[in-house]
This record gives structure tokens, sequence and C-alpha cells, in this order.
């Protein structure tokens, strides 16, 4: 397989036999999946079928939710993310998020960019507003709040927020980025701009996106992935599983049948 | 509406018969007795004003008990009151030693309790997992709550002023207050850390901090005006507390203004206290403890003032 | 590149990063939580000490005799007369604070409107934020002459005004709990009964408070234990007569007040008398233990009826 740049390509994600529990209930079932370098992977299916669930298993967000009990192995570049030499930290710089709803920080915007690195240990002003600008342009931000980087985050619109949240991610230069339902919260245009962000954004990251709009997967994705009831039911490339899906199923649920 | 003879809880069963009742068309409703819904609209409207006369009462009864105090202190209540040393000569009487000693309690208490107040705060919200020891000191901190101030007033003199061997002083005084308003500030804190959504808390995970990391950088900043808040609440009960200090020792007469922790004191309810006593023998007492009644209640008032105006201008919406 | 150089110093200082204040904060914060348990062990410990060295000096029967006369020559530790003056000055605060706080709970939660509640509940809650120091002199120097203009045989000190104030202190605390467990009435149940017609009394005593009853007497029990507890009022204008007798226009001596005039006064380290102050404040702190438990078991219970 070959990637865009034509390079020999490579797994970020090895995904094999990922079992999950809350508590007696299995949300995941023998998850197997592997996820190519910039590449962008959608991730889709019916409420609660355990999309939203698995993105965070990724970085292991899940930690915190002590009824959660995991099974098998996800392999990050080569590394079992669920081995103890692993240290969470570390994968979460590597591998960072975005949420459903935006949630910066109640400080500045300068501040909420700047989080991620000032709290691993950067501490030189002139760098951190390097990487706040950088971050910032990056996440297509820059220009509108350039001379407003004192302000607080939250006078700044639902789109501009998670834009920051974006920008604020990529401070601390992951690899993966993580998107949960980026643009649920979203007006048609903000979604929009997040939407040609993302094309950008492919070029330096790998990017997992769960999505419940079928277009959004459409639009974006290289590959996509349809979740049901806690298994992968099929995982191929976009226009495969949008034109000719393996599976009933997965027919059935980009046909609008149910979900 | 009710089942006869049930007068306990409504039950669910009563609520969905009722609405069904509600849809069905109901003749006999036409052949009500017009009396009898006149008598039961007069008895409503007869009941609603007895219930707004109780509400009302109370604030009557505070408006006299403020106009009297304020009433009895006037004429005593001036800049040589809040200044002068104790006298038993009433007209030279002032209330320095009682204020210096309400400000030297505050140094103590205010300290003692936000350090152990917000920490078991943090302890039972954020790290505590379910469990017998988080169950024991929740349980232990509202029982606290509800333990009558004298009762604290004897484990200070007990404890603090013979074990330790403090004496009735300022030090032995701020610890006793520090631990009767402790619950104050812990669940003012636990509501505090419990209002910062998870979403921001997630966020500070998602970019790899750490627990501390997340609650020191994310959490308290978010926190402190409920914090504030309830300390502020905290200190105004230490202000006005009486009855712990009065079982530790604290003495009747003090001539001398403290100038360290270790010295006795007397704080302003102290000073209502034995000067109301006292009014058998002198009248004149009274006036002194319906002026210092007045700088205590003002006192108060501006430190409620301030705890409200915190809350509602940093009341963040998420 | 830039962000590369970035990304590498970031994951240096992670992976050099011990997270040692994560791994102590908790034992600190731990330390700090359990001082308040250390706090209730004290509590408990002072108490039963020095109880024990006044029960194996005073017979039991002694205890629950009438006579009170602790500094006499021949001193007798009958407990009875301050459980009387306990019992009478809780007893006349309930009977003002309960019908009047029930009645401002229900004028607050239903039928006053919302500006109208506004301008009320903070007013109501000034009343709770005044210390009883305050209560005390209101009570002794203001409520006991207007009440001797009514009852002439009534003594300077007496258990009526003190009782009637700490009801006033208390009608805030009533008003608000209750009020709290009244809002808690699913509105399902009220509409069900206003849609028939029900006037809003009716619906108030035949669904609200049928409803909300639980949550109702919690409110009233939390208000005993407050007034069991009260001090300072009481030992203002109650007075420390150790009659024991039922005529509330006379002094009579309550738990809290024993406390206070024994620590004030002169009874030194050691005496029995000294320990009495223990065995008093021993029963004060179990009944209102049990009280609160009681309250604590009656709200938890209607927390869970909805």
């Amino acid at each position: 397989m070959r990637n865009l740049n034509g390079n020999k390509s490579k797994f970020v994600y090895q995904v094999k036999g990922l079992n999950l529990w809350y508590g007696d209930k299995q949300v995941l079932k023998d998850i197997n999946m592997k996820v190519l370098e910039n590449e962008i992977t959608a991730i889709i299916g019916p409420s609660g079928c355990g999309k939203s669930t698995f993105v965070k298993t990724l970085n292991r967000m899940t930690d915190n939710i002590p009824i959660v009990r995991t099974e098998g192995e996800i392999l990050y570049n080569s590394q079992d993310i669920f081995n103890s030499e692993m240290k969470v930290e570390e994968l979460r710089t590597k591998v960072g998020m975005v949420f459903q709803k935006p949630n910066p920080f109640p400080k500045s915007i300068f501040e909420n960019v700047v989080y991620g690195p000032k709290i691993h240990g950067i501490k030189s002003k002139k760098t951190l507003m390097e990487i706040a600008e950088q971050s910032l342009r990056g996440a297509a931000l820059w220009e509108e709040v350039k001379d407003r980087l004192s302000d607080n985050a939250y006078g700044l619109s639902g789109g501009q927020q998670q834009r920051l949240c974006i920008a604020r991610t990529m401070a601390v230069s992951p690899e993966v980025i993580l998107m949960d339902e980026p643009t649920a919260s979203l007006d048609p245009v903000a979604t929009m701009k997040i939407e040609e962000l993302m094309e950008d954004l492919k070029k330096e990251y790998t990017i997992i996106i769960v999505t419940h709009n079928m277009q959004q997967a459409a639009r974006i994705s290289d590959k996509t992935a349809f979740f049901l009831s806690g298994e992968l039911i099929e995982f191929d490339k976009t226009n495969k599983v949008f034109g000719n899906p393996a599976d009933k199923r997965t027919e059935d649920y980009i046909t609008g049948r149910f979900g | 509406m009710n089942k006869d003879g049930n007068e306990g809880f409504i039950l669910k069963e009563d609520v969905k018969l009722m609405n069904e009742k509600m849809t069905r068309p109901e003749k006999e409703q036409v052949t009500f007795n017009k009396d009898r819904i006149a008598w039961r609209i007069g008895l409503n409207n007869f009941a609603k004003h007895l219930f707004f006369l109780s509400t009302v009462f109370a604030i009557v009864v505070l408006g006299i008990l403020l106009y009297q105090i304020v009433v009895g202190s006037i004429g005593w209540l001036d800049w040589q009151f809040l200044t002068n040393n104790l006298s038993i000569f009433p007209e030279k009487a002032g209330i320095k030693g009682a204020i210096m000693g309400t400000l030297f309690l505050m140094m103590i208490v205010i300290p003692i309790t936000l350090i152990i107040g917000v920490a078991t705060a943090i302890y039972l919200e954020e790290y505590a997992t379910e469990g017998r020891i988080q169950r024991i000191i929740k349980v232990n901190i509202s029982n606290l709550a509800s333990v009558p101030s004298v009762i604290f007033g004897l484990l200070g003199l007990t404890v603090f002023s013979r074990m330790l061997n403090l004496g009735p002083s300022i030090l032995a005084g701020g610890l006793t207050m520090s631990l009767l308003v402790l619950p104050i500030v812990v669940v003012a804190s636990q509501e505090a850390l419990r209002s910062v959504p998870g979403f921001l808390r997630e966020a500070s995970y998602g970019m790899g901090a750490d627990k501390w990391t997340t609650i020191w950088r994310v959490v308290l900043p978010i926190s402190i005006p409920g914090i504030i808040t309830g300390a502020i609440l905290s200190i105004s009960r230490a202000i006005g507390e009486t009855a712990p200090l009065v079982v530790l020792g604290v003495p009747t007469l003090i001539m001398k203004i403290p100038t360290g922790i270790m010295d006795d004191f007397t704080v302003m309810p102290i000073q209502i206290y034995y000067w109301t006593l006292d009014t058998v023998l002198t009248p004149e007492y009274a006036y002194l403890a319906s002026a210092t009644i007045v700088v205590l209640l003002v006192t108060l008032f501006i430190l409620n003032s301030v705890a409200i105006i915190i809350r509602n201008k940093f009341q963040k919406k998420f | 590149m830039e962000s590369n150089n970035v990304r590498e110093i970031i994951q240096q200082n992670i992976r050099k990063k011990n997270h040692f204040s994560d791994k102590l904060m908790p034992k600190i914060f731990l330390f700090m939580a359990l001082i308040s348990v250390v706090t209730t062990f004290g509590i408990v410990y002072t108490l039963i000490f020095d109880s024990i060295k006044f029960f194996s000096q005073v017979p039991i029967s002694e205890v629950f005799s009438t006579k009170l006369s602790p500094l006499s020559k021949n001193p007798s530790f009958g407990f009875l007369p301050l459980l009387n003056g306990t019992f009478f000055t809780t007893i006349i605060a309930m009977l003002v604070a309960v019908p009047i706080g029930m009645g401002a709970a229900i004028y607050l939660s239903q039928f006053a409107s919302e500006q109208i509640r506004k301008i009320l509940k903070p007013v109501l809650e000034v009343l709770a934020g005044i210390p009883t120091i305050v209560y005390g002199f209101f009570a002794y120097s203001f409520v006991t002459p207007l009440l001797m203009k009514l009852i002439p045989s009534l003594g300077a000190k007496n258990v009526l005004s003190p009782g009637i104030v700490m009801g006033i202190m208390i009608i805030p605390m009533v008003a608000s709990l209750s009020e709290d467990a009244m809002n808690a009435v699913p509105e399902i149940m009220k509409e069900g009964a206003m849609g028939l017609g029900s006037t809003k009394l009716e619906t108030t005593t035949k669904v609200i408070i049928p409803a909300s009853i639980s949550g109702i007497v919690a409110s009233v029990v939390l208000a005993i234990s407050r007034a069991i507890g009260e001090t300072m009022i009481v030992t203002i204008a109650s007075g420390s007569a150790k009659n024991f007798t039922f005529d509330i226009t006379q002094s009579m001596q309550t738990m809290t007040a024993y406390i206070v005039e024994f620590t004030s006064g002169d009874a030194g380290s050691g005496t029995v008398g000294y320990y009495s102050l223990y065995a008093v404040g021993l029963i004060l702190f179990i009944f209102t233990l049990i009280i609160n438990l009681i309250a604590q078991y009656i709200a938890r219970k209607y927390r869970e009826e909805y």
C-alpha cells in the first residue's frame, strides 16, 4: 500500500481482538482494525454502537472510568498501549483528541493553546508564542484571533471554539488526532470550515473521526468503518463502503433504513 | 382525588387515575354546588393570606430586632467606642480589644479551615473512590456539622486549652473555631469542585495532563469563587459564634489588647454576652451591647455582600 | 521542522517526569480529610473519658433525680431539671417554628409569584445568618419585658421568651428545608390535581404535603436538633435555676446553659462538678447525634421516592 505522498505507508494503529465492557455490558466486541498513516478514517454507526467508546480507547481516555474493562491489543506504532511500559501521558500527547462539544478552558485564547506545552515543561515565552501562532495558523484561526489572544476563549463562536480546541491539540505536536463528532454542535458554515481544515490537517496528521453525519464521512474520509452494536461490521475504502457495501446491514444504514 | 383512607403518599396510580378523569368529560361537574365552590375558593384565599402572614411574621420580627438594636446603639456607637479599650465605666468603654480579638481569631481560622477544608473536598471529590473511607468521611462531616457548638467548646477546653496547655489563648480559640466551621468550607468547596464540568477535565487529560496537574491548573482555578464564598460564610459563622469560646474559658474582662496568638483575648460576641448579663447591675451596658451588635452585624453584612458579589460575578455558565 | 522540535522536547519531558506530586498529593489530601474524622474521635473521646470519671462517682439513681445542686457542700447531680429545661425550650421553639416555617414554605413554594419569592427568600435567610448571641440579647432585653406586660408573673429569666425567640431563629431552617421538599414534588402530580379543579390549598394539603411529608418531617427533626443544641439564647434569657418545674414563666436551665455556666464559673478541674460537664455534654451529643441520624434516614428515604 502507498499513501498519498507515494511513500511506503505504515500502520499507525493495529487493533487486535479488542473487547470492552462497561460493568457487565459488553460495548465493543472483537474489533480488528488497522489505521494507515496520514489518512482520514471515519467511524460511523447508530447511537450507542460503541464508536465513541472505540476512539476514546485509542488514547486510553476510558482509563478514567473505573468500571471499564478491556481485553485485546491496540498497537500504536507497534507498541501495545495497554502495556505498562506505555505512559498514558505520552500516548495522549502523541494521540490528541477533539471532543464533541467545544471545550476550551475558561482562560484566554493564548492560555488555551499553550496549556499542553506549558504542562509538559515548555517555559520559554518566546517558544510558547511561536507554538501558539503555528497551532492557530494550523487550525485556520490565527487571522481571526491574532489581535485578541488575551481575550477569554468563551467570547469566540462555537465554530471558532472548536478550531481553538483543534489548535490546542496541535500545540503538543501529536501524530494522530482523534475527533469525536467534532461538528455535532456546530452550524453548517462552521462545520464546512472544519471539514476544509481537515483536508489540510491530513498532510501532517493521521485523523480518526467519529461522525453521525454520513455525508460528512463520505466527503472527507479515505476509509470508513461501520459499527453496529459494538461490532465492526465493515471497514474499507470510503467510496467502496458508500458505493458498494459488502454487508447488508451497512447498506441498510447508509441508505437510511435505520439509525 | 386521593383515595379515601389513604392519607399517606399519592401513588403513581392515583396520578394516572387523576389524569384519566381529566380527559373524561364528567357530567357531574355541572351539578357542583356553587356555594361550595365559593366556599372552597374563599378558604383558599384565606389560607393564602395566612401563609403570607407567616412568611412576613419572621421578617417583621427581624425588622423589630434591628430597630431595637439600632435605636439602642444611638448615642453610644461612635469612633471612640470602636477605638477605646474596655472600661467598667460605660461612657468610656470601647471594643477595640474585642475587634482586635476577632481579627486575630480570623488570622488563625481562615488559613486552617481553608487548607484543611479545601484539601478534604479535593480528596472527596477528585481522589476518593466509592468505598468505606469515603463514606466514613462523608457521614462524619455531615454529623460534625450538626454537633452543637458548645460541644466543640468542651473539645477545645479539654484538648487545646488543657492537654496542649494553650489556655484560653487566641490559638486555642482559633483551632476550636476552625474545627467548628470546617464542615461549611468542605461542603461549599465540594460543590464548587463538582460544578466544574467533566468536559474540561477531559480536555486536560486529553492533552496528557496527569490528575494533579488537571486539578491544579483547571479545576481549582474555576472553583475558587465558590470556595471563597464558602470560606466567607464560614468566617461569618466563626465571627458570630459565642458558646465555644465561653466554654473554652475566654475571660470576662480583658483590658489588654492582644499582641500575639498566645495572648488572652475577647471577641465581639463575648463582649455582648457579658454586657447583657451585667445589665442587671449597670443598665447602660444594654446600650453598649446594642452598639457592639451593630458593629457585629455590619461586619457580617459586609462579608455576606462580598460573598454574594463574588458568587454572582464569577458564576460561570458552561 | 519546528513542530518536530516541540514534539521532541515534550516527549523527553514526559519521559523524565516522575509524577511525584501526582502520587504524593492524594496522600496529603487523605491525611487532611481524616482530620475531620479525628475531630469526631476527639469529641467522643473527650466526652466519654471524663464522663466515666463522673459516672464512677455519682450513682445512676442520683443522675435520674430532680435535685441538681453541683456547688453546694453536699453536691447532688440530678440531671432531670436540665432535661426538663431543654425539653420545654425546645417544645416552645417548635410550636413557633413549625407552623410558621411550614406556612412560609407553603407560601413560597406554592402561592408566591417568582418576584415576591425572590425578595422574601433572601430576607428570610438573613434571619438565619444572625448570630445567636444577638437573639439572646433580643430575648432578654426586648421579648421578656414585652411578655411581662401580658403575663405580670413572668420572671426576668424564663423559658417562654427564649423558647419563642429560638423558634423565630429556626423558622428559616424549617421554611427552607420544607420548601425544598415541596419543590421536589413532580409537577405532574400538581397538575393532576389542579386539572381536576382543585384550589391551590387543596392541591397543597392533599397532594403536595402528603408527597413531601418525609422531607418536611426531616426538616422538623433537624430543627429539633438545632433547638436542643442552641446555647446562647437560653443561657442569657432562661437563666440558671436548677428547679424541676413545669412553669414556663420561670427560669429553667438547659443542658447547654449548664455547660456554659460551669465552664465560665469556678468549678476547678478534677472535681465531680467539673466532670459533670462532660456527662451533660455526652448526653447532649448523643441526643443530637441520634436525632440527626433519624433526620438523615428520613431524608434519604424521601430522595428515593421519585
